[in-house]
């Protein structure tokens, strides 16, 4: 092999493993351009307070707003698609923080990142100012983020003061029986938003984000009102309430208080959460939005 | 003791083994349930919260673990006899996996379209077990006059992975919280919350056994060859095709009732021949009962150990089962 032949294969190997690390460390820009988003819910934080005209990619499950349906897709949680993430050249990308892999390869791409952490109601507003700082919108961050908290505590103060039902919140049951009933459990964002609405959770004692409740632990559990949410409208309005008549000894059976509420937003810790919080509320206690 | 006398024995035995659990593990439970307000008729059904519990909750799910554990149990005894290899679990030949694939379908692009109060989840793992089943018995007959165990074996295995594969597939298309869901179906479970689904899975079961009560004589002779057993009157080939078909129903019915439960198609066999001895007119009975009063016990403790929570069926069978057949493998003999 000639010389020269081995000296470029030395300088492609050189500049394929140590050009990235030669870079200097990702350094976010003043005000980003070119924003790419893996979590739906930051990408709508992203449009709701105007940046979303920067936004050049998001995630395979990203469906709201309208605008998203032409953005370029790069994959989500579990399979990210980091060539196109890069093809993209983006000044910042929005990954989940559990994605180790992906921001040590948007590391040693030197692209700066943007990593989302989820848990409560409140962390809602708080990644809103924090990505709002990021982009370099601060003030519509605030703004917005401002806006939802109102909302919420208007939503809270409507039914403050009224009983608080007990309440089951189902995210996830076979279509048409009691079987591989998902509960709410007494930490995360569904359990929050309940709170938020005027409810008790009946898993207020199991210190998990969910559970699966058989049917005895609901039947002795016995909530006063059942809201059952789901997030994809095609799967879940099918979902059939009547199955829930085998267990009339439940309140909420008994009392016809069992509601099945849709909507992509239902389970989406965004700017629509006052959305979803609201519709809760309602159910709850219809007579504080008459 | 005479032949008989022994048949008899098992069946009280083991029968009353598998009947006291039954009547026993409806009182066991996360909540204290009082009988007299169970039974109590005064109260309307609808308002009687212990009743609930007692006849909604434990009951059908009690009968629910004795159906699965006794067909599995069986259909591991029947299997091990026709492929003669002590390691033949009801999931071996494919059944199970092409049942997961029908349930995984099922659930990532959400199937409704339910029959009678069986939702399609379990409809469509029945539909796949039977799929499986046509697959491998059409190879295994395709260049055999009769069965070849040989082929059906590899091909089973084969199955079973080809089928994983796809699974990993649908998994991969489908979104976070379903992924979860067709995880946690692959755990089983056991919480069918009403007789329907129960009484579906009835018929095919008592088909099964009804088949497998031709067998035991036939198993045993065939256990040692089958030139042994054609020597003495057995058609071989049709004993193989009765054999496998009805343990492949059995399993298949099982599986879309509770899920792939696992080990107790081999352990609980293994412990039964550990007590009576390898006549399969003893070993199946026993297995039979055995296995339902084995599944029974282990949904017991899945329902009330972490209570609330509920560990999942599969993962206490497998608990229990795998260190207990490990034992099995290295003990003295």
């Amino acid at each position: 092999m000639a010389a020269r032949t081995k000296a470029l294969i030395f300088a492609a190997f050189v500049l394929v493993f140590a050009w990235p690390a030669a870079q200097p460390a990702g350094r976010a820009q003043a005000r980003p351009t070119r924003i790419v988003s893996i979590v739906p819910s930051v990408t709508e934080m992203l449009f709701a307070m105007g940046a979303g005209p920067r936004v050049v990619g998001v995630s395979s499950f990203d469906r709201y707003p309208l605008e998203v349906v032409n953005r370029p897709r790069v994959g989500g949680l579990i399979d990210p698609d980091v060539e196109r993430i890069i093809a993209l050249r983006p000044d910042l990308v929005v990954v989940y923080g559990t994605q180790t892999d992906l921001r040590m390869q948007m590391q040693r791409a030197g692209i700066p990142i943007f990593p989302y952490e989820h848990s409560g109601l409140a962390d809602i507003t708080r990644t809103i100012r924090q990505i709002g700082e990021s982009v370099g919108s601060p003030r519509e961050g605030e703004a917005l983020a401002t806006r939802i908290e109102s909302d919420i505590s208007a939503i809270r103060k409507l039914v403050s003061g009224r009983p608080r039902p007990r309440t089951l919140l189902v995210f996830g049951r076979d279509a048409d029986t009691l079987r591989g009933i998902y509960a709410s459990g007494a930490i995360g964002f569904l359990s929050d938003v309940l709170d938020a609405a005027g409810g008790i959770n009946v898993f207020a004692d199991v210190q998990r984000q969910s559970l699966q409740a058989t049917t005895e632990m609901v039947i002795a559990r016995a909530p006063e009102v059942i809201v059952e949410i789901g997030a994809d409208t095609a799967s879940t309005k099918i979902r059939n309430l009547a199955a829930w008549n085998a267990i009339e000894s439940v309140p909420a059976v008994r009392n016809r208080r069992v509601y099945l509420l849709t909507g992509d937003e239902m389970m989406n810790p965004g700017p629509r959460v006052t959305g979803s919080l609201r519709r809760i509320a309602e159910v709850l206690h219809p007579e504080a939005f008459r | 003791m005479s032949i008989g006398r022994k048949i008899a024995a098992t069946w009280v035995g083991f029968g009353a083994l598998a009947i006291l659990t039954c009547v026993a593990a409806p009182l066991v439970g996360p909540t204290t349930v009082d009988l007299r307000r169970v039974f109590d008729t005064s109260l309307p059904f609808a308002e009687n919260t212990d009743a609930q519990i007692f006849f909604v909750a434990r009951l059908p799910r009690v009968l629910a673990g004795g159906l699965v554990g006794a067909s599995l149990a069986a259909s591991g005894v029947v299997l091990q006899a026709l492929l003669r290899n002590p390691l033949a679990t009801p999931f071996t030949l494919g059944v199970s996996a092409g049942a997961a694939l029908g349930a995984m379908l099922a659930l990532t692009f959400g199937l409704s379209s339910g029959v009678a109060g069986i939702s399609a989840v379990p409809i469509a793992s029945f539909a796949g077990a039977l799929g499986a089943v046509a697959i491998v018995y059409g190879l295994a007959r395709a260049k055999h006059r009769g069965l070849s165990t040989n082929v059906l074996l590899l091909a089973g295995v084969t199955l079973n992975s080809f089928f994983s594969a796809l699974i990993l597939f649908v998994q991969f298309l489908s979104d976070f919280s379903q992924t979860f869901r067709t995880v946690r179906w692959l755990m089983g479970d056991l919480d069918v919350s009403s007789y329907a689904p129960v009484l579906a899975a009835l018929p095919p079961i008592a088909l099964s056994f009804a088949a497998f009560s031709m067998l035991p004589r036939k198993m045993n002779l065939l256990s040692i060859s089958d030139e042994s057993a054609a020597s003495r009157g057995v058609d071989v080939h049709r004993t193989q095709r009765l054999a496998f078909l009805s343990a492949s129903l059995a399993t298949g019915a099982a599986v879309s009732l509770g899920g792939p439960v696992g080990f107790i198609g081999i352990v609980v066999p293994h412990l039964v021949r550990l007590l009576v001895g390898a006549d399969h007119r003893l070993v199946l009975p026993a297995s039979a009962f055995g296995g339902a009063a084995f599944l029974v016990a282990c949904d017991t403790v899945s329902r009330t150990a972490l209570s609330p929570l509920e560990i999942p069926v599969g993962v206490v069978t497998a608990i229990i089962g795998g260190p207990f057949f490990l034992w099995l493998l290295v003990r003295k003999r």
